[in-house]
C-alpha cells in the first residue's frame, strides 16, 4: 500500500521511473488537473499532498501513474526527502507525503507557502500519458 | 437518548471570521458549537502575555464572542466546547463567568475547565527521570533546547470534555485539548459510548477532522468546480448531525453560501493528513480507509462504514522553543524586464550583505509572480511578465544582523535596476522565531482535573 521512493541527486542511486504498464503503441499526454483534484497541508517540514480522482473511472489510471517515484521526480527541487504514497481506494484518492519540502516548516520557514498549501496545484501540474484505448475508454478523447 | 445531535464548527483556527460562531448559534437549530482557537504558534503567544499578566494567556476573542452568545445559548440549551483557554483556562473561564454574571445569567449556568495539560513546569522533572520528550521528527533530546523553551502543552483527548459535560457544563473551556476532541466529546456524552468502542469514536473523531477548520469542508478553498460554489461571502460552516451508531450527516445551516458535497467533504479529509491507515488521536486510531461518503441530497454527505482500533499509551506533546530571527522584505519590478530586473536586484543585495558580513543561517529569494509557489515547474519565467515580486527572506541567531538586513531593502531603489516600487510599508519587521517541537509522552505521566464551576 506505501511504496517509498528515494530519489538521489547528487551521485547517488538512480532509480528507474519507467515502472509503468505496458501502453498500447500510441498515446496521449494528459496533465492531472483534468483528471484530478487535490489539497495539501503540512507537518512540520513535511507537506502532504491529497489527490483525488475527479471520476471513480479516473482512480486506477492515478494508482498506476502517480507513482512515489514520479511525485518525487515531479518535485524535484522542492521535495529535499523521500516521497510517501498511500491509497484511498474508499474515497477514490492518494496521499502522498513529501518529507523535507517547507524550507523547515512552520516557523522556521521563509517560504510565501511555508505550509505547502499550494503543492496541491503544484502536483495538478504533472503530466501523464496514456494510451489512446484507454483515454477514448475514459471519455478523455 | 437522543436520536441526533447537531455539532456545528463555528472557528476553523484563531483569527477565522468573527461572525461564524453568532451566524451558526441564530442560522438554525443546534445543539453543540465547537470553536477551535489553537495552533502551535498560539501557545507560546498565549505564554508571553501570560508571563507578563497572570490573569492573561487564553483566546481573548472567545470572550465577547460569549457575550453575544451566551442568552441564547442558554435559552436554546447550546453547548460550548471551545480550546479557547490556552495556556490560562482558568482566567478564561473566569472572563466568562463574569459576562455571564453581566448578562442575568447566575444560576442558569455552569462553565467547565479542563486542566492538565500544561507540563511547562514539570519539564526538567521528566527530563530527570529519563523521560526524554525526543523530536518526533528528527530523533533530537529536547535538552538541545532546554533553555529555550517557551511552551509545553499535552494534547488532552476527549474524556475530560465529556467529564465537564456530564457535571452539566453550558460551556467546556479546554487548553491544549485536540481539535477533534471537541467534536467528539458531544458524542461519548449525548450517546454513552464507551471508551473502548474504538468504531464509534473513531467515526466522532472523524467528523471532527471534517469540521475543525470550519468552512474548508462547506466550500472554502475547495478546488472541485470552484466558480460553481455560490456565495461564499455568505459561507455556511459545517454541521455534524450524529447519530448513536456513529454514522453521521455533514451538512450546514439552509439559505447559507459553498457547498456540502462528496468532493467537498473529500477535499477535507485529506487534508494534513499522514498514514490514513492510523490517524492518532489520544482518543483512539482511526482508519481513514474505512470511510464511505454518500450524496444525501442537497449540502448534506452522509459518512459511515468507519472503523477504529485502540488509542495509544501517549500522548503527543506540542512544545515550543525560540529559534533565532527571521525578517522578509519585499520590492516590486515592473515591465519591461521585470524578472530579470528582480533577479538582478537579489544579486546586489545578497552581494551587500556578503561585504557586510552578516551571519545567517540561511537566505532565501523567491519571485513572486514568477516561481514563489511552484519553483521550476511553473517554467520559464515569462519576459513580457507585467510585474514581478521580488522577496528576499533571512533567518539567524544574530538579533542585529537580521535588523541590518532590514536596512538595506529600501536603498534597492535607488541604487539598483531600474522601475521599482512597493517599498511604501517602510523596513520589514523583525520577527522572533517560535518553533515547534513535537514529542510523546507516557499518558500514566499526566493527571487532568476537571472543574464544574457555577456562574
Amino acid at each position: 500500500m506505501n511504496d517509498v521512493a528515494r530519489w538521489e541527486n547528487e551521485g547517488g542511486a538512480v532509480i528507474k521511473l519507467d515502472t509503468r504498464r505496458q501502453k498500447s503503441l500510441s498515446t496521449m499526454k494528459v496533465q492531472l488537473v483534468k483528471l484530478a483534484h487535490a489539497r495539501s497541508g503540512d507537518k512540520g517540514d513535511t507537506a502532504n499532498v491529497g489527490l483525488i480522482a475527479l471520476r471513480d473511472e479516473f482512480y486506477p489510471l492515478l494508482v498506476s501513474e502517480v507513482t512515489a517515484e514520479r511525485v518525487k521526480h515531479h518535485f524535484e527541487g522542492i521535495c529535499k526527502g523521500t516521497v510517501e504514497r498511500f491509497e484511498l481506494p474508499n474515497i477514490k484518492a492518494l496521499n502522498f507525503l513529501l518529507h523535507e519540502s517547507l524550507g523547515g516548516g512552520g516557523t522556521l520557514s521563509l517560504m510565501t507557502d511555508a505550509q505547502g498549501k499550494t503543492l496541491s496545484t503544484a502536483l495538478l501540474r504533472m503530466v501523464i500519458e496514456i494510451g489512446d484505448d484507454e483515454a477514448r475508454s475514459l471519455g478523455l478523447q | 437518548m437522543r436520536e441526533k445531535i447537531k455539532i456545528a464548527s463555528g472557528q476553523g483556527f484563531w483569527g477565522d471570521l468573527l461572525d461564524a460562531p453568532v451566524r451558526q448559534v441564530e442560522g438554525g437549530e443546534i445543539d453543540y458549537l465547537m470553536l477551535d482557537y489553537l495552533a502551535e504558534v498560539t501557545m507560546s503567544i498565549m505564554q508571553k502575555q501570560r508571563a507578563r499578566d497572570p490573569g492573561a494567556g487564553y483566546a481573548r476573542d472567545f470572550v465577547p464572542l460569549m457575550r453575544e452568545i451566551l442568552p441564547r445559548c442558554v435559552e436554546k440549551n447550546i453547548r460550548v466546547t471551545a480550546n479557547a483557554g490556552g495556556v490560562n483556562p482558568p482566567a478564561c473561564a473566569a472572563a466568562v463567568a463574569d459576562v455571564a454574571r453581566e448578562l442575568g445569567l447566575s444560576g442558569r449556568m455552569k462553565i467547565g475547565i479542563v486542566i492538565g495539560d500544561d507540563i511547562m513546569e514539570r519539564i526538567d522533572e521528566f527530563l530527570s527521570r529519563g523521560i526524554e520528550l525526543r523530536n518526533m521528527d528528527t530523533g533530537e533530546p529536547l535538552s538541545s533546547v532546554r533553555a529555550s523553551i517557551q511552551s509545553a502543552n499535552v494534547y488532552l483527548g476527549a474524556q475530560p470534555l465529556v467529564e465537564a459535560l456530564a457535571g452539566g457544563a453550558q460551556v467546556v473551556i479546554t487548553g491544549r485539548a485536540t481539535d477533534t476532541g471537541l467534536t467528539l466529546a458531544p458524542l461519548i456524552h449525548e450517546f454513552g459510548w464507551r471508551a473502548d468502542d474504538w468504531d464509534r469514536l473513531a467515526a466522532g473523531t472523524i467528523a471532527g477532522h471534517i469540521i475543525e477548520c470550519g468552512a474548508q469542508a462547506s466550500g472554502g478553498n475547495c478546488q472541485y468546480e470552484w466558480e460553481s460554489i455560490p456565495d461564499l461571502a455568505n459561507v455556511g460552516f459545517p454541521i455534524v448531525e450524529g447519530s448513536p451508531d456513529g454514522t453521521f450527516v455533514i451538512t450546514k445551516h439552509d439559505g447559507t453560501g459553498g457547498r456540502v458535497s462528496v468532493p467537498s467533504i473529500k477535499e477535507q479529509l485529506v487534508y494534513e493528513m499522514g498514514d490514513p491507515h492510523e490517524y492518532i488521536t489520544p482518543d483512539c486510531v482511526a482508519d481513514f480507509t474505512s470511510i464511505q461518503l454518500e450524496d444525501a441530497g442537497a449540502d448534506r454527505v452522509r459518512v459511515h462504514g468507519i472503523k477504529g482500533k485502540p488509542a495509544t499509551a501517549f500522548y503527543k506533546v506540542s512544545i515550543s522553543y525560540s529559534a533565532g530571527f527571521k525578517a522578509v522584505g519585499t520590492l516590486v519590478y515592473s515591465w519591461p524586464d521585470a524578472y530579470a530586473k528582480a533577479r538582478a536586484a537579489d544579486q546586489i543585495l545578497r552581494a551587500r550583505l556578503e561585504r557586510l558580513g552578516l551571519k545567517f543561517d540561511l537566505i532565501h529569494t523567491e519571485f513572486v509572480g514568477a516561481n514563489a509557489t511552484h519553483g521550476a515547474l511553473a517554467g520559464e519565467p515569462d519576459r513580457d511578465a507585467p510585474e514581478v515580486q521580488l522577496r528576499v527572506g533571512v533567518r539567524g541567531s544574530d538579533r542585529a544582523d537580521v535588523e541590518r538586513f532590514t536596512k538595506e531593502i529600501a536603498p534597492l531603489v535607488l541604487t539598483g535596476p531600474p522601475g521599482v516600487t512597493g517599498f511604501a510599508g517602510g523596513r520589514p519587521k523583525v520577527e522572533e522565531i517560535v518553533a515547534y517541537w513535537p514529542a510523546l509522552i507516557p499518558k500514566t505521566e499526566i493527571e487532568t482535573r476537571v472543574e464544574v464551576l457555577e456562574v
